[in-house]
């Protein structure tokens, strides 16, 4: 009777322990199909015209998403040049000036536009920018991207900030620093490879981002007319590319799809093994 | 991080405290900024919605008419159709990701767990749009030809399983969602099973229990809230998944009791029909759905955020 009872929970432990492990198998087994996929649709739809030139319509030889690849620097860059600085000092504000109400609000406000769909977010943008300038924009799509990269670069630099450890803080400042020289000084450069870290996986979240620009920075299919113009990005390319009838686009689609991961992936690789041994990076 | 205490007064000191104080004046002001942001939505999403909210009240919720012609707008379809892949999702990605969870912060050796969880990382990392261009040219043909006639075949008596076998539907949608939900399950009950004491399981050991049962009837109890919050995590990214789901789940604006009819979502239907819309009180219901999107996503994260913050304060058994 006991050994029975003791067999059965013993293949119960066996069963659901391999249960588990079947089920990690089938997550990371998923990453490798896509990626597979990916890789082997992309890459031989991949060549130098991709890079070079313009959309061409279905059936012409030689096209390319050349003004999507520049267009998508654009719009991304800009929005990090928003994003990064505000995220950056709002988060040291979080870290070194407060601890109280407000902050724990910032916070708590900060975690809640993180979650928001990233369409809703391209809806502000569209309603602040877009219905105002009467024209989809470049701009308009930067605002929308870094909407959503502020609270992802305060809420990532506030943390590795608290993981600077106190002493050094009294360091600087039994030394006669000000307080703003000490976090200039000392806590920002011993916090700065994580802070880095974070910044970098932002930036690879918002370039793959692509619900936020179809109304804001919509798209183009040759060169833009400057930021306050429809510009083309990677992302909606994609989209456009991937739900029309035509093989020559959906091959397109392939190729711009391998482009736009291995960006993501080098990015993500980088700042998570290169920039960052040995830190745990918290995600957003 | 406890303030550390003010220079003391002198000479130089009230230089030093001037530069103190205009350093926390921008700093503040720039984490003000993020109020700012968040109320701007708010105020943009409920003035740009003004004009539908005046005409079709709370009817606006539980109407199912979509017709942009006549210009009679409701929201049911596209609620509907948001909540039952969402859900469907979870019900695929929540035994999943836990199953996973357990086996990374229970049994792999701490390299081989970190480096999985890396990958499965990377996994949350891929662009939604690449989701659905994957999702597009493998997973539907594969669910028209071959998952949805099985379905059928085996299952045909339900009303869920009744209809044309399109490809592109909720059950579709709903994969896909599981698919991307996945990682979000996984690294956050991963941690909360991690920030369990070690002592809980050689108790557990020590009065006998095998390794299954030390695991699910100690350590995941424990972990509980932490894993709620997971799911609750999952289920705030699935309502607000836009392009993968835009691709695959048909559009088309009505209610079906079969889960391999097309459909819509909220986020699907203002990707799809935004810059098309003409006239006010079309905007105003696209804008409006995406106050509804808004405020079901808030609700969502808030739990999510209140239940992961009451478990992961304290980790002892660090992979």
């Amino acid at each position: 009777m006991t050994t029975r009872r003791l067999i059965w929970r013993k293949s119960v432990n066996a069963v659901m322990l391999t249960l588990t492990g079947l089920f990690t198998l089938i997550a990371v087994s998923v990453l490798l199909l896509i990626l597979g996929r990916l890789l082997y649709n992309g890459a031989s739809a991949l060549d130098w015209n991709f890079f070079t030139k313009l959309p061409l319509s279905p059936g012409e030889a030689g096209s390319g998403m050349a003004n999507a690849i520049v267009g998508s620097l654009e719009i991304v860059g800009m929005a990090a040049l928003i994003g990064l600085p505000v995220g950056f000092v709002a988060g040291i504000y979080l870290s070194e000036f407060e601890d109280r109400y407000f902050a724990s609000t910032v916070r708590f406000v900060a975690d809640l536009l993180n979650g928001i769909p990233s369409i809703v977010v391209g809806l502000l943008a569209w309603s602040l920018l877009v219905v105002s300038m009467k024209t989809f924009s470049a701009i308009a799509g930067s605002v929308a991207l870094s909407v959503m990269l502020i609270p992802i670069v305060t809420r990532q630099t506030e943390q590795f900030l608290r993981e600077v450890p106190q002493s050094l803080r009294e360091g600087a400042l039994a030394l006669g620093a000000s307080k703003w020289k000490m976090i200039v000084t000392v806590v920002v450069p011993a916090g700065s490879k994580g802070i880095m870290t974070g910044m970098i996986l932002g930036i690879a979240r918002i370039s793959g981002e692509s619900a936020p620009l179809l109304f804001t920075s919509l798209n183009n299919q040759f060169w833009g007319g400057g930021l306050a113009q429809p510009t083309a990005s990677l992302p909606v390319m994609i989209y456009t590319h991937a739900i029309s009838p035509f093989d020559d686009w959906h091959r397109q689609a392939w190729a711009a799809g391998l482009v736009l991961i291995a960006l993501v992936l080098v990015a993500n690789i980088s700042a998570r093994f290169v920039l960052a041994r040995g830190i745990s990076v918290p995600r957003d | 991080m406890a303030t550390v205490a003010a220079v003391p007064a002198s000479a130089t000191g009230r230089r030093v405290q001037t530069g103190d104080a205009i350093a926390r004046w921008v700093a503040l002001a720039f984490a003000a900024s993020i109020l700012v942001l968040a109320a701007l939505l708010v105020h943009e999403l409920w003035a740009g919605s003004a004009g539908a909210r005046h005409k079709f009240g709370w009817g606006f919720l539980t109407s199912s008419k979509w017709n942009p012609v006549t210009e009679e707008f409701g929201a049911l379809p596209f609620i509907y159709g948001t909540v039952v892949t969402s859900f469907l999702a979870l019900i695929v990605s929540v035994p999943l990701g836990l199953g996973a969870a357990i086996f990374l912060s229970e049994l792999a050796p701490a390299r081989m767990s970190s480096a999985l969880t890396f990958l499965i990382e990377l996994l949350a990392a891929i662009p939604s749009v690449i989701y659905g261009l994957l999702a597009i040219f493998t997973l539907v043909p594969l669910m028209r030809s071959t998952v949805e006639p099985f379905l059928k075949r085996s299952l045909g008596y339900l009303p869920l399983f009744k209809g044309v076998a399109y490809g592109v539907d909720y059950l579709t949608a709903a994969l896909v969602l599981a698919v991307m939900t996945i990682p979000f399950v996984i690294s956050v009950s991963r941690e909360s099973l991690l920030a369990v004491p070690r002592e809980q399981r050689e108790a557990a050991l020590a009065l006998g229990a095998t390794h299954w049962e030390s695991t699910w009837q100690v350590v995941v109890p424990y972990a509980k809230l932490g894993i709620l919050g997971s799911v609750f995590l999952g289920l705030a990214r699935a309502l607000g998944e836009t392009m993968a789901v835009t691709m695959v789940i048909g559009n088309d604006p009505s209610i079906h009791a079969s889960l391999l009819a097309p459909g819509y979502t909220i986020a699907a239907v203002i990707a799809n029909e935004f810059t098309e819309a003409t006239g006010k009180v079309y905007l105003g219901a696209l804008v409006e759905l995406g106050l509804v999107l808004f405020c079901l996503t808030i609700v969502i994260n808030g739990v999510a955020r209140l239940l992961i913050a009451a478990t992961t304060r304290k980790g002892s058994k660090r992979a």
